[in-house]
Formats: structure tokens, sequence, C-alpha cells
């Protein structure tokens, strides 16, 4: 299996990275070589055997629906590039 | 005496023969000289660090000092700090300062710790040479022609150069240990759960761990005895009772310390790619282990070769979901110039994001898309079960494991840039440990024909740290390895 030009269009776009045409071939010739060596996987035959998310296994713990945290909404939107009475600004999306 | 490991320097300072402002000081104008010539430290900021310093001092005036009080640190570049800065080493965070400290910064700086900056790194924590950082690379303090390893490279460097006693990183594919092994250093990666994550930017949240840089593996102890702790605020942070990783240390083991302690030697560690000068340093090790009472038995770990691929899939794609966040809304790089919201995505992540971070969330992206996620994903976390199986079979008959942790030592500034396997495939030895979420330290153990420091690595099982740390204290009481300095801190007294 090869990566094509058209997959490289296709993940940039599902992951809202651009790729400009001149980047474009490039990109596809290094992900080819990585998925040339994740492709060994193929050969392991893994029948019957359990998929492992976590190192540990532990089931997640609960805590009692309580809030707990204060309103620091001011303090974390100071990092934001726009910001306007407490909302974050991006392009319109709706006409 | 600046250049001292932590216990002497601590013992110097409780016993008044030096002041943490003294300490600081000094090491900050190694800093002012050393860093333009290394890179190693992205921000440093003296006048925190001698606050900070005052009050160690003030605390051990009033008998209140610990065994980190006084004692400077540098952190990696992606665990939060309210006082400066954290940028990933990254465009994208550039000029993003968080809310909030990370639990291994409230911990350390609860320990008396002084903070004197953040240290260099590639972008994201992407990258085993620690070139890809947007603020340029960090250069190997043993020869500033080749890299220091990474991705926790500046902070490696840092403490190699003896800019700073300790240091902290995190550990995703061998990020702490492999730069701890190009620059002759120690580094420690915990079992997965001991080092809460909170405050660690995320790149693959299953394997990322944070852990401790020091000349030496007392030093490693004391630093993992700050750092370790349950924390509410990471879901995966392990709720067990604390440990004290200096207790076995103490103990006299007399002339044969590690009798009753078994080596697993794997046999897929020990094969062709080996350097013959790491082979050659390792087999030296193992010899001394041997006369110091230790047994050494061949192991075999017949899935370990896997790692690699394992890894470069679910760390990509572990990433693209973390790294999504990042979308010039609610922090970051924006870009100046778009026509709607998917182009200013496209845009910000594309300016914002380097060549190799962007090349791992496009992986990760195809290996999560429709009709990939069986082939790739479901399947790599299969093998990663048969790698952890190998493991768990391993530990019936060994204490611990050692090998090499990379398979040469450091490698030219640029000789592996424009070819990503064969970057990757420096982590061969380390990415298992983050796979299987294990612990694993590497110590040095010798020097390469360019003179060029070569690591050798523990692994144990889950929560074996002090038994780790005790084959490394050991090893470190009978050898000198560790206190071999680069030409440029031999000047230091």
């Amino acid at each position: 299996m090869t990566i094509s030009l058209a997959d490289v269009h296709r993940i940039a776009h599902l992951a809202r990275i651009e790729i400009d045409a001149g980047q474009a071939e490039e990109v596809r010739t290094k992900l080819d070589a990585i998925f040339g060596m994740i492709n060994e996987l193929a050969a392991v035959d893994t029948q019957g055997v359990a998929p492992m998310a976590h190192a540990q296994d532990v089931t997640l713990p609960l805590r009692d629906d309580n809030v707990t945290e204060a309103d620091r909404r001011a303090l974390y939107q100071r990092t934001a590039p726009a910001v306007e009475a407490g909302l974050y600004l991006v392009p319109k999306v709706i006409e | 005496m600046i250049g001292a490991p932590i216990a002497e320097l601590g013992a110097a300072l409780r016993a008044k023969r030096l002041s943490s402002v003294e300490l600081t000081q000094r090491l900050l104008d190694r800093i002012a000289r050393l860093n333009p010539v290394l890179n190693a430290f992205i921000s440093v900021d003296p006048d925190r660090a001698l606050a900070d310093a005052k009050a160690a001092d003030a605390a051990i005036a009033a008998g209140a000092a610990g065994p980190l009080t006084g004692i400077p640190v540098a952190h990696k570049d992606i665990l939060a700090t309210a006082a400066m800065r954290t940028t990933c080493g990254s465009r994208m965070l550039a000029n993003y300062t968080s809310p909030y400290d990370a639990h291994v910064v409230e911990g350390l700086a609860r320990a008396g710790t002084v903070l004197v900056g953040k240290t260099n790194m590639d972008e994201f924590a992407m990258g085993s040479s620690s070139e890809t950082s947007h603020f340029g690379p960090v250069k190997n303090p043993w020869n500033l022609k080749y890299v220091p390893g990474g991705s926790s490279g500046g902070s490696a460097a840092a403490v190699a150069a003896r800019l700073v006693p300790a240091g902290t990183g995190t550990d995703t594919g061998g990020s702490i240990r492999q730069p701890a092994a190009l620059s002759g250093i120690c580094g420690l990666k915990p079992t997965y759960g001991i080092c809460s994550r909170y405050g660690l930017v995320a790149f693959a949240s299953s394997l990322d761990q944070a852990g401790p840089f020091a000349q030496t593996a007392e030093d490693i102890a004391l630093l993992l005895n700050a750092m370790a702790g349950h924390d509410a605020r990471d879901s995966t942070s392990l709720d067990r009772p604390t440990e004290d990783y200096t207790r076995v240390l103490r103990r006299d083991g007399g002339a044969r310390p590690l009798a009753g302690v078994t080596i697993g030697l794997p046999r897929e560690y020990f094969g062709a790619g080996i350097d013959p000068d790491v082979a050659r340093a390792i087999d030296a090790a193992l010899a001394e282990f041997r006369a110091l009472g230790a047994r050494t038995v061949e192991i075999t770990l017949p899935n370990a070769r896997l790692s690699v691929p394992v890894y470069y899939v679910i760390a990509p794609a572990e990433a693209s979901s973390n790294l999504s966040r990042f979308d010039g809304v609610r922090y970051g790089h924006r870009a100046a110039k778009y026509d709607d919201l998917t182009d200013m995505y496209g845009k910000s992540r594309a300016e914002g994001f380097g060549a190799e971070v962007k090349r791992r969330i496009l992986v990760g992206t195809y290996v999560l898309s429709h009709g990939y996620y069986d082939a790739y994903y479901l399947k790599a976390q299969q093998v990663r079960h048969l790698i952890a199986d190998d493991f768990r079979h391993a530990y019936r008959t060994c204490d611990v494991i050692v090998g090499p942790t990379a398979p040469t030592a450091a490698f030219p500034i640029g000789a592996k840039t424009d070819d990503p396997v064969q970057m990757y495939l420096n982590d061969i030895f380390t990415v298992a440990a983050n796979l299987v979420g294990a612990p694993a330290l590497s110590i040095p153990c010798g020097f390469d024909r360019n003179g060029l420091p070569i690591g050798l690595q523990i692994q144990g099982d889950y929560f074996a740290e002090a038994k780790m740390l005790d084959v490394a204290h050991r090893f470190q009481q009978a050898t000198d390895w560790h206190g071999k300095r680069p030409a440029l801190a031999e000047d230091i007294d």
C-alpha cells in the first residue's frame, strides 16, 4: 500500500492543516516511508488478542457531582487571540 | 562545589557552607555565558530564581529545610508554569503563559527548589534530537556539532553542562532516557501514573510521563520523591501509598550489594545494529554488576522489535486528537489573514506547527480515519498487548532488564533530519517501556570513539523504581562514569 497525493490532501483537510501543492509531494514521500515501517504490523498474527488501550488496568475514578472549580473565565481567556464580552471571537459562520 | 550532585549541594546548603542565593547566582552566570552556545534554555528568569533562592535560604535559616531546599531546577518547556511562558518549543505557543502550574512543578516548588528557567525541546516533544524546536536546535555539551538527544534535550544538556543540578523532562517514547544517554547523565521515566500529567501539555496521553534528570541515581530518587504522588486532577494518576525512593539506597550493602538481584539480558537487545563501542561499554558494565553480586540471565522479548511501528501508530493517533485543541481560538497562534473559519484553522495550524508535528498529526489522522482504524490503531493496540505480555513473562525470571538505552552515542546535528524513519529507529530500546507503562532509567556507562557518552538502560516491572535506583546507585558507588563532565564544565569548582 502506498500513500497517494489524494490521500495527503484528504487527511490534511481532516486535520485542518493547509498544505500547498508545492509541499504535497514531499509530505507524501515521507508519509510513505513511515507507513512502510508501520506496515510491518500487518504480518503479525493477532487473532484473539485483546487490544491494550492503557498501561494500568484501573477503572477511572468517579467523584461526587458537585461544582469544585471557581469561575476563572477571565484568567483563562487572557491567553486567547480574540475575546469580547467573555466570548471567543471567530470568523462569521452563519449568514 | 556548584557542579556537585544535589545530595552534596543540599548538605552544603543545610550546613550553611553555601547559600542558595550564591549557588543560584553562580549558575545564572554560567547560563548567561553558555546558553548562547548550547541553546538549552528557552526562558530564564534571574529575578524570580533569586527570589526563590532567598526564600529557600530563609527556610534553611529557620531550620525548615528538606533535601531539595534551595536546589536550582529547570523545567522542560512542556510543563506548565504560571511564572513564565510555556512554549512546547513551538511557534504555536511562542507567547503562551499558562494560568496554572503543572503538578510536578508544584511538587518541586513545595520541596523548596529554585525555578531557574524553562528548557528547549523538540516541538511538542516529537523528536529524538531536540532539533525540531521553533527556537533552534540544542547542542550536545560534549561536542557542539552533535545532538543532545530528545525530545527533552534542553534539560539533559543543562544538567550535563552543570548549568543546573536538576531538570525535568517528559518521556513518551524515550524522551527522558535517550537524551540522558546521549548527554551523559541520569534520567528516569517512572511507572505510568506515578507522576500526575496535570499541566503536562499532552502529546500521547496513554504514554506521556514526566520524570527527573540529574547526575546520580541518588539525586533521581530525591527528585522523584517530590514529583510523585496522587493528584485527583489527572484521572490516570495512581492512588497508592507514598514511597520514599531513597529508602534502599542508605542500606549498607557490603562488598556484594547486588547479591540476590537477577538481571535479565534480552537476546534481542544485543544483536545487529548496535554500535560496537556501545556493545563494549554495556558488556563492561555487566561485568561490574556481576562483581557487585548480581546474577545475569538471558531472556527473550520476541515482540519488542515491533515496538517502533506500534508506537508510530498509537502516539500519532493520540497526538492528532490532543493537538486538535490548537485551533487559533482559545490560545496559541492565529493566522493574520484568512477567508472563513475553516481557512483560519488550516492556516493557523499550518503556520503554528513545524514539519515533524504536522507529519505526526497527518499519520495519526490517517490511522484513525474511516476504514483504516482496524488495520492500524486496533492492530497496534493488539501488538501492544503482545509486547506487554513479553515483559510480564520476562519478570518471572529476572528483577530488572538491562541493555543499551540507544543503539549509538549522539549523532551529528542534521544527520537524520531528512529521514524520519531513521530518526524513529533511535527509539528502538526505549519505546517498549512507554507502551507497557513500566519504569525505565538511563545511566552513563562509558564513551564511544568520539568521546561521546553511552547510556545503559535499566528497566523494571511496575513500581520497581526503588529497586532500579538501588541497582544504579550500587553501580555508581563502584564506578565513576556519572562523575565525568564535558570540557565546558571542567572549569567550575
